[in-house]
């Protein structure tokens, strides 16, 4: 094995344990922070891909971003030591189960098709190529979806203000 | 075995059953939005792996994956805003104290 491939492994493992640890244990900061863990793992399975530029959003967006959202929230609405209530054994047992021939079914699917891949020479996925055509309004560019991305964030903001402000008591 | 398609396609297979096991069995809105988050994290891997292995003369995956990013990033934040709102009305954030719609 190489250390490429060790390196994978590695990461896979990271990613898929501490993702199931944060669906399962029951201590909520605890949960946030296999979440962050995971991240990283996927954020290092781009970097192992070669997604320079992806990998650096996703830590930047995901890991310093969505995560410390999620911890703020966590003290905002509940004592961190607390554990979570135990949930129902057939619940659990059920989920599991639903989970897991969801997972059989797709990868059996998956093992029966051949992926056909294409013949065209490779072209650098860098950020000189991404920008070129993210703002792009020819044949496939990205443009029309960039500005629609950034109402609807302007919108997630407005709605976010409006949403979590405190009513003010009522005053004559 | 070298890692390929098919091995990230496993690990994103894996993820997102992970995500819908927590959606299914947690009951506190904070976990579920997380639960939330390792789906659609499993889906931006699908789509890098595909753009990787199978159409590398093209960049759609990529722009598919920032896209995704770009929506899970607004989706979080209006989540927590109604979240604490709810705990604001209802002193709890468990789903099975928020059902005034229900009835």
């Amino acid at each position: 094995m190489s250390g490429s491939t060790v390196i994978f492994y590695l990461l896979a493992a990271l990613t898929l344990v501490s993702g199931l640890l944060a669906v399962t244990t029951r201590m909520i900061f605890r949960a946030a922070i296999y979440l962050l863990f995971s991240l990283i793992g996927i954020a290092g399975l781009y970097f192992w891909l070669q997604y320079e530029f992806i990998a650096a959003v996703q830590i930047v967006v995901y890991v310093g971003g969505i995560v410390v959202l999620i911890i703020f929230s966590i003290f905002l609405t509940q004592q961190a030591g607390d554990e979570l209530p135990r949930q129902k054994m057939g619940r659990q047992l059920f989920s599991a189960l639903a989970a897991f021939c969801g997972l059989a079914l797709v990868m059996l699917q998956l093992y029966k098709h051949d992926f056909i891949k294409t013949k065209n020479p490779a072209i650098d996925p860098g950020v000189a190529n991404i920008g070129s055509q993210m703002l792009g309004v020819d044949d496939g560019g990205y443009a029309l979806p960039f500005e629609v991305v950034s109402i609807l964030l302007l919108a997630a903001l407005i709605g976010c203000i409006v949403i979590a402000l405190k009513s003010k008591p009522e005053t004559k | 075995m070298e890692p390929g398609l098919y091995h990230l396609l496993f690990i994103s297979a894996a993820l997102f059953f992970t995500g819908v096991f927590g959606f299914f069995t947690r009951r506190n809105l904070v976990t579920m939005l997380m639960s939330v988050e390792l789906i659609l994290n499993s889906v931006n891997l699908n789509f890098i792996a595909f753009n990787k292995y199978l159409w590398p003369d093209k960049l759609d995956g990529v722009f598919f994956t920032i896209f995704i990013i770009a929506i899970a990033a607004a989706e979080a934040a209006v989540a927590i805003a109604i979240i604490i709102n709810l705990y604001r009305s209802h002193q709890s954030i468990d789903v099975e104290n928020a059902e005034d719609l229900k009835y």
